[in-house]
């Protein structure tokens, strides 16, 4: 198509496939049927060739992001993209090909790979059959308001974030993104699971000198967090985080923000995986039925909790159940794919990744109970600890303990007789996690929380005694 | 239109002309709508993955990804857009979408975009590759897997046995607005083995021929071939079993000698991150981080003793490597940067907009991209540290009292890059100048500055390695790339040791 003539026709080149929230919105999205459409060609061309099974995930991702630092917008970026995942088992041998191409000549050519690949590896007597129909709780993950935002909305937020660092003399830099997913997993014995949500998540750090500090929502609702309240937080924490002192590494009290609890606590995510304690690489191996943590720590993986995101089935389409892993401090119950649930003579949880895999399975949404304190409250009652904002760079020293190291990020504040009375430099922390569990002091109400290092998860925020600091970097 | 023409019309349509002419029309389409500037980056990027546990296969699966994201600059600013809807109306609403966005962009714009000037290039390029390793049967490589699983599973107390492998390939295609047009494939192989072992209150790993993955190249199935995963099976299920009863690292500050793969991770932490212009200028703040190597530290920093020499070099004249390219994804051409000479701070990783920005003549050539829906960004190449005088024997007998560590466990460093802590699978105690036992837990820490300055022996050319690591994220949203880092051992005084196990 020329461009003459396409000014004739009164389009602007390039718009035809465009959706209509203006200039910047992507192609349309192609939403449950068309994936739908794929899937069934994907079980057709299986059936047709004769493969006793065939299962076939298609997911569209369409996202955007703003991004800015200084004040101004640096990078804006958006995507849409379709994946087709087939996995086909044959003679106790399996495979997955995945493909962005939906053509039928390419689905064809991906099942004809996935065959080929299935056939060229052992037997595994333990392959399981795929699994029938199932039924799936209900769950409403996808907020319109979240899937209209457009490009011009986010950059119109970020202008007012950036427009009160200009007015305070501090330099803005963070992330607006919005976007959604629709997932569709069917199998030739008749399983069909579809899901869909949409994601919209905020963060911003604020840039004092060399003082900054940080915050951050996520969710499925964009209407549920506020960038400019979000904005005066970190705005308002970097003035404090002015000229710290430097205070020697030792053991401290110290009182974790929701997203510092999340980003270690986080880490214990695979140690509930059955198949993690099977191999003996979990924190857990030898250990279920043990108090593993204080009384006052519970622990569940709650997909239906309503400030969970994540579609209510696994990888093999299992429905995901509930699962209370720790009570009180005892280590209660696992994870379980259906094939490490196999192994252990018990159910599956619907927690599997998809097969094939050698890791098994994992709780994606965990969930630790909240206690009656809040943040006030635990600073009010500390002597003297400190006021944790983030960590940063965390990584596991020793796995049996879980000693866990990483450094202290973006706010760190001295609280003495009740008070916050200093910012102070950061410190690298060698921290046991089961230790740190049977040390917490208080709990405040538990909420979705979100950080750089681990899962989202419905956290409280802690006051922990004994908390290890080894030693302290320049800033 | 005849359904088999619709056929073979469908099996081009992703060819080399139809990638070419998609590049070509979506820059078309962002002119027309007024864009001041223009890349496009089309890619096909094909994957096998394999692994083995306990001796059964673990994972096996081949994906292929093809798409096109085009980066537009309009009203001075920035907008992206990709899409995987390879048609000419579909690449053209990509370019038409990114336009847009770099109009909303506008609204929170303090400057224009400018770029250093750059020429232009018409070029094809194939990265090293004797044997695709996609034209190996899968049946190979299993048993090969299989063979070194097993060999693992032999030694007694082994509880858990892990080998993998992985194979990427890598068209792209780049074209700009100022007339670049650059076909590049890079075929990237990797393998690696692990043996664990849990023991009463203690879980112990070795790895070779390094962990998280192994070594990874530019380079075909040759690679694979080269490591004699089956030679070092036994040896490092024979380790991780005796790291049970070996004494634990000691708590104190001496002689730390790194060996080459630990020493890569070092680099790549603690030299390749802070040199990020993007970091220096806060463009990463509220992720990756900043670093402490502001503007005014250029050439007026001493980094490192006398002895360190650091470049990041995409060339191939460098090595095959992660970081090894012939024109990176804005169409600059690989370079050689000097980033310490003789200690002193020499160099930064820049862009063709950041190096306008602090003043350079020209980008370092540094932008990549994990894939055709990502923008590209600034990214260490292969920093590398250039090999010293030092004999490997000669390197141990001189020393006194020291600990030898290897094989990364854990890495961890501050969001400026200053304050960091290493541990490794394993080290061994120096006396007199031989090894004389093996230490289990070991660790050290130290400021970056300090420590580099603090290194008074590096190796030969005879033992120096070219190390890809392939996991190295940045960015939001969150992109992985392959990065390339040589070293040879190198020993560094005044180390402080074992505080990642102390619990004073």
């Amino acid at each position: 198509m020329s461009p003459a003539k396409t000014k004739r026709k009164l389009t602007k080149p390039g718009e035809k496939n465009l959706t209509a929230h203006g200039p910047s919105a992507g192609p349309k999205v192609r939403g449950e049927n068309e994936l739908r459409a794929i899937a069934d060609t994907v079980l057709r061309l299986a059936k047709s060739r004769g493969i006793p099974e065939t299962e076939v995930h298609v997911e569209e991702i369409v996202s955007a992001l703003t991004r800015f630092a200084g004040n101004t917008i640096h990078q804006h970026v958006a995507e849409q993209g379709i994946t087709v995942s087939i996995r086909t088992a044959a003679d106790s041998r399996t495979a997955r090909v995945t493909t962005n191409r939906v053509d039928e000549d390419s689905l064809r050519a991906a099942l004809e790979n996935s065959l080929s690949l299935a056939a060229s590896q052992p037997k595994d007597p333990q392959l399981l059959r795929m699994l029938p129909r199932q039924k799936y709780p209900r769950v409403n993950r996808y907020i319109p308001a979240t899937a209209l935002l457009s490009a011009e909305d986010r950059a119109r937020a970020v202008k007012r974030v950036c427009d009160l660092a200009d007015k305070r003399g501090q330099d803005a830099a963070g992330i607006f993104e919005s976007g959604q997913t629709h997932s569709l997993l069917a199998n030739s014995q008749g399983l069909t699971a579809a899901y869909r949500q949409t994601q919209a998540e905020f963060s911003v750090t604020f840039q004092q000198g060399s003082a900054a500090s940080w915050a951050k929502a996520n969710g499925a609702d964009v209407r549920n967090f506020d960038p400019q309240k979000l904005a005066q937080t970190a705005s308002d924490k970097a003035i404090l985080a002015q000229n710290p002192i430097e205070l020697p590494p030792g053991h401290y009290t110290v009182i974790l923000e929701p997203a510092a609890v999340l980003d270690l606590v986080g880490f214990l995510f695979y140690d509930f995986a059955a198949t993690a304690v099977q191999d003996k690489r979990s924190c857990f191996a030898e250990r279920m039925g043990k108090a593993v943590f204080g009384k006052n720590i519970s622990i569940t993986d709650d997909a239906y909790h309503p400030a969970q995101l994540g579609a209510p089935f696994d990888g093999e389409g299992y429905p995901r159940q509930q699962v209370s892993l720790v009570e009180k401090g005892v280590l209660r119950n696992l994870v379980y794919s259906r094939r490490s649930g196999k192994v252990a003579h018990t159910n599956p949880t619907g927690h599997g990744f998809p097969l094939p895999n050698e890791y098994g399975e994992a709780p994606l949404n965990l969930v630790v109970a909240g206690g009656s304190s809040s943040i006030p409250e635990m600073i009010a009652s500390t002597d003297r600890g400190l006021l944790v904002t983030r960590l940063w760079y965390i990584r596991e020293v020793e796995p049996y303990e879980k000693v866990m190291t990483g450094m202290t990020r973006d706010g760190l504040f001295l609280v003495e007789h009740g008070k916050v009375t200093r910012s102070v430099r950061n410190f690298r922390f060698n921290q046991s996690v089961l230790e740190m569990l049977r040390n917490v002091e208080r709990l405040g109400e538990a909420r979705r929380a979100t950080g750089e290092e681990a899962f989202e998860m419905v956290v409280p925020p802690m006051k922990i005694g004994n908390f290890h600091f080894s030693e302290a970097t320049k800033f | 239109m005849p359904l088999f023409f619709d056929k073979y019309f469908q099996c081009l349509r992703t060819g080399e002309f139809f990638m070419w002419d998609y590049c070509g029309h979506s820059l078309d389409i962002a002119r027309l709508r007024g864009a001041t500037y223009a890349d496009v980056r089309a890619m096909h990027i094909r994957q096998r993955d394999l692994t083995t546990k306990n001796g059964k296969v673990g994972t096996l699966g081949q994906s292929e990804t093809i798409g096109l994201g085009i980066r537009v600059v309009m009203n001075g600013a920035w907008g992206f857009a990709s899409t995987d809807l390879l048609t000419r109306d579909g690449v053209a609403a990509c370019a038409a979408q990114a336009v847009g966005i770099a109009k909303a962009s506008a609204l929170a714009k303090k400057e224009n975009v400018k770029l250093a000037p750059e020429g232009s290039y018409v070029d094809s390029w194939q990265g090293p590759c004797e044997k695709d390793p996609f034209e190996i049967p899968v049946e190979t490589q299993f048993a090969l897997l299989l063979a070194v699983d097993n060999a693992m599973r032999k030694v007694k107390s082994v509880t858990l046995t892990e080998t993998d492998m992985q194979f990427r390939k890598i068209d792209s295609w780049f074209a700009s607005s100022e007339g670049s047009k650059i076909h590049q494939r890079r075929v990237i192989s990797g393998c690696g083995i692990g043996a664990t072992s849990f023991k009463a209150d203690a879980i112990q790993k070795r790895s070779y021929p390094n962990s998280f993955g192994g070594q990874y190249a530019l380079a075909g199935y040759e690679l694979v071939e080269s490591l004699n995963l089956l030679g070092n099976a036994p040896r490092i299920a024979e380790e991780v079993v005796a790291l049970h009863s070996a004494a634990a690292c000691p708590q104190k500050t001496g002689t730390l000698i790194l060996g080459g793969s630990q020493l890569g991770l070092q680099i790549h932490e603690s030299v390749g991150h802070p040199i990020e212009l993007d970091r220096v200028l806060g463009q990463e703040a509220n992720f990756a981080g900043t670093s402490f190597l502001t503007l005014d530290k250029l050439n007026n920093l001493k980094y490192g003793s006398s002895i360190v020499n650091v470049v990041a070099d995409a060339r191939i004249a460098h090595g095959p490597s992660l970081g090894t390219f012939a024109y990176d994804d804005e169409g600059v051409p690989a370079q050689c940067t000097d980033v310490i000479k003789d200690g002193e701070f020499r160099g930064y990783l820049s862009s063709r907009e950041t190096a306008r920005l602090v003043g350079l003549n020209r980008s370092g050539g540094t932008m990549r991209t994990e894939s055709w829906n990502r923008l590209p960004m600034i990214r260490m190449t292969n920093v590398s540290l250039l090999p010293g005088e030092w004999n490997y024997d000669n390197l141990i007998a001189d020393t006194d009292d020291g600990i030898l560590m290897d094989t990364n466990r854990s890495w961890s460093i501050d969001d400026r890059r200053y304050q960091f802590q290493f541990s490794t699978e394993i080290a061994w105690e120096i006396k007199g100048g031989k090894i004389v036992r093996m230490l289990k837990n070991p660790s050290y820490s130290g400021i970056t500055t300090e420590f580099w300055n603090s290194c008074d022996a590096i190796c030969d050319a005879k033992n120096w390695t070219l190390w890809g690591t392939p996991n190295c994220g940045k960015g939001q949203p969150m992109q992985t790339m392959g990065t390339g880092h040589g070293a040879s051992p190198a020993r560094f005084r005044n180390i402080k040791f074992g505080a990642a196990f102390s619990n004073e």
